[in-house]
């Protein structure tokens, strides 16, 4: 066969390219084009180099935001991935209450987040919420706007309502899509409940688990706006995430400069984070060919 | 290894069945023997797998009892039953290796671990899967992943069972025929009673020393291979086994002789006070081709030639009739056909009528 070589066929990519260019490659590059320059105002750029990369490296402020967003991660997949996981294992697997349940934890996930935030600032309230005014009835001093415990916990049981569902929805799909057979084989080989969940169930929701954890790790990790509604990042820095901080930089002060070589070091984080656990899970417990084995 | 009793057996998924068609499976009364190598065959539907269901456990039959060496199981879970059942898809513990498949059951059952590590090397050897014991199974081909969901039945070695669901569906065409060879040297090895579900003829026929036929919901026919191809008692039977299927020709029988359409054929056996719907069986391998005046004329549709013979598709008084013809042989122009008369059975209301030996 003989192909024509046509320098035209180049126009065809072209759409692709200027959607690219313009959703992804100017934006990030302006973020990069900052992150190396300083400014006195009047659109007056000086060379920075790498001084804001090593500002905000060194800064406690962005070192504290950092451990507030890994801590709240880290809370929330602990909470979220073994409850998303239990509450699968106890949906029905059949009849008319599948429904009924998926659409109910469908519902969380698709209230808009500042609305989330908003219920959640009315539902903790200690003078109208119903949570907020309960707990304190109850004897309990919480409040979510003055006490470091009481904003944390609100955040993060607001973050659990919020997107339990969508890990519970990943694994009911993963957990619907084991063949009956596997059950039944497992009954005659006198496996237990245990077994059956470590065995067959775990192992065939792996990959379901690798996009819930990512997923969530992902959006844990960018969280905003909720905290941004309830708790403005208060009291004092307690619930002030990296993105909060961030905006407060960017907007607040208009340090440019500073925001963006902080928004870069952050989007790396994510990269990184994400892909050594993708890579990490991908190849746990896959059978590597032995030292002078087959293959 | 037992006897399985199958007493009464009925099962309907409706909580009230009322008529027969309710039923998936019709009433069936039989003794299954130890160590018997039986296959399940029929079309999708016809309540095969009902039965295997009620046999493992699975589903409680609405009539009945299932019986293993004389002791009732109706009610007991498969886990109770000490049977193994191989699937139609190779059920197989995706992040444990060869051996540790293997010895699941037994592990489970608190069996002690020299003893595990000994039946577990001695199964591997029977299964042939010695280079691959220690690799995680899920990254092996399905043959082997099917040999393993059999091994786990087998280490059990006490087994009352083993059901095989449909095995070699999704089993490349020749890894089939080598692994349908270890079933069977299994069996002769091993001498577990085997019940073995398929659609397929072929695998039937070769696995089973008693093949049970079944159609919408009933047995009907369980027989050697030979009694079915000889003497199907049923005309699904005749039409299911076999390829091309029996000829079945509506027909009126009065002294010796079968009247199809305005063709007469004599009959070699004796039929006496024949009424309901009557037809004429007979397989294509017994009906061989002739020319001009002779034997019955035939209009020829189609030949298939198919290597070793073929097969002729043709139209005898307006009904289909197939015949099978020697590689080689031709096809004249003017054909009629001769149907082997000591090859021809009977059949009123689609069962089979034995005659009496002709006077």
């Amino acid at each position: 066969m003989n192909k024509p070589y046509d320098n035209r066929a180049w126009f065809l990519v072209f759409p692709v390219v200027v959607l690219v260019a313009f959703s992804a490659i100017i934006p990030i590059m302006t973020v990069v084009n900052y992150s190396v320059q300083d400014t006195f105002g009047a659109n007056k750029f000086f060379w920075a180099g790498t001084e804001w990369f090593v500002e905000v490296l060194r800064s406690d402020r962005f070192h504290h935001a950092l451990g507030r967003n890994l801590a709240f991660s880290f809370i929330i997949l602990a909470i979220e991935i073994p409850l998303g996981i239990a509450i699968a294992l106890s949906m029905p697997k059949k009849g008319p209450w599948v429904s009924v349940c998926l659409v109910l934890m469908a519902l969380p996930l698709l209230i808009p987040w500042n609305v989330v935030g908003t219920i959640w600032l009315v539902f903790a309230r200690n003078d109208i919420g119903l949570m907020g005014h309960t707990l304190t009835q109850l004897g309990m001093g919480y409040n979510y706007a003055t006490s470091i415990f009481g904003a944390w916990f609100t955040v993060i049981l607001m973050d659990v309502w919020h997107w339990t569902s969508l890990v519970v929805l990943l694994c009911y799909a993963g957990l619907s899509a084991i063949p009956e057979d596997y059950y039944q084989a497992a009954r005659i080989d006198g496996a237990s409940k245990w077994a059956v969940f470590r065995y067959i169930q775990l192992p065939k929701l792996r990959g379901v688990l690798i996009i819930a954890f990512l997923l969530r790790f992902m959006d844990s990790f960018m969280i905003y706006t909720e905290p941004a509604v309830l708790t403005g990042g208060g009291p004092g820095t307690a619930t002030t995430f990296m993105s909060i901080d961030l905006v407060k930089k960017a907007i607040g002060q208009f340090d440019l400069g500073p925001a963006a070589a902080m928004s870069l070091i952050y989007q790396l984080i994510v990269l990184l984070v994400c892909y050594v656990f993708f890579t990490v899970m991908s190849n746990i417990d896959s059978d590597k060919p032995q030292a002078g084995g087959q293959q | 290894m037992a006897e399985i009793t199958l007493d009464k057996l009925a099962h309907s998924y409706l909580p009230a069945p009322k008529t027969d068609a309710d039923f998936a499976l019709k009433e069936i009364d039989h003794v299954w023997s130890d160590g018997g190598a039986y296959a399940l065959l029929g079309p999708s539907g016809c309540g095969k797998t009902t039965l295997l269901n009620i046999i493992s456990g699975l589903l409680v039959p609405s009539k009945g009892n299932v019986l293993f060496d004389g002791k009732d199981v109706t009610e007991l879970q498969p886990e109770d039953r000490n049977i193994a059942q191989v699937f139609q898809f190779p059920v197989i513990y995706d992040t444990m290796t060869v051996r540790e498949n293997l010895a699941f059951p037994l592990v489970n059952r608190g069996v002690a671990t020299d003893e595990i590590t000994k039946r577990v090397n001695d199964m591997i050897g029977i299964l042939d899967l010695g280079a691959k014991a220690d690799r995680k199974a899920r990254d092996l081909t399905a043959d082997e992943k099917q040999k393993i969901s059999l091994g786990r039945g087998l280490v059990r070695y006490d087994v009352n069972a083993i059901l095989f669901d449909e095995p070699l569906t999704v089993i490349d065409p020749h890894m089939k025929w080598q692994l349908r060879t270890k079933l069977k040297e299994l069996h002769r090895q091993l001498g577990h009673t085997m019940i073995y579900v398929t659609h397929d003829q072929t695998e039937a026929l070769t696995f089973a020393d008693k093949v049970v036929v079944m159609f919408e919901g009933e047995v009907v026919q369980i027989g050697t291979p030979e009694e079915l191809f000889d003497e199907p008692a049923h005309t699904f039977v005749g039409y299911f086994i076999g390829s091309p299927g029996m000829n079945i020709l509506p027909c009126d029988v009065s002294g010796g002789v079968a009247r199809v359409g305005s063709q007469d054929i004599p009959l070699n056996k004796g039929y006496s006070g024949l009424t309901g719907k009557i037809e004429l069986g007979i397989r294509p391998e017994f009906v061989s081709l002739g020319a001009g005046k002779n034997g019955m004329p035939i209009q020829v549709k189609s030949v298939e030639d198919i290597g070793r013979f073929k097969i002729v598709h043709a139209q005898l008084e307006g009904y289909p009739v197939s015949a099978m013809l020697p590689e080689g042989s031709s096809v004249p122009a003017d054909a009629t056909a001769y149907f082997d008369t000591s090859r021809i059975n009977l059949y009123r209301d689609s069962h089979l009528v034995r005659g009496e030996a002709a006077s």
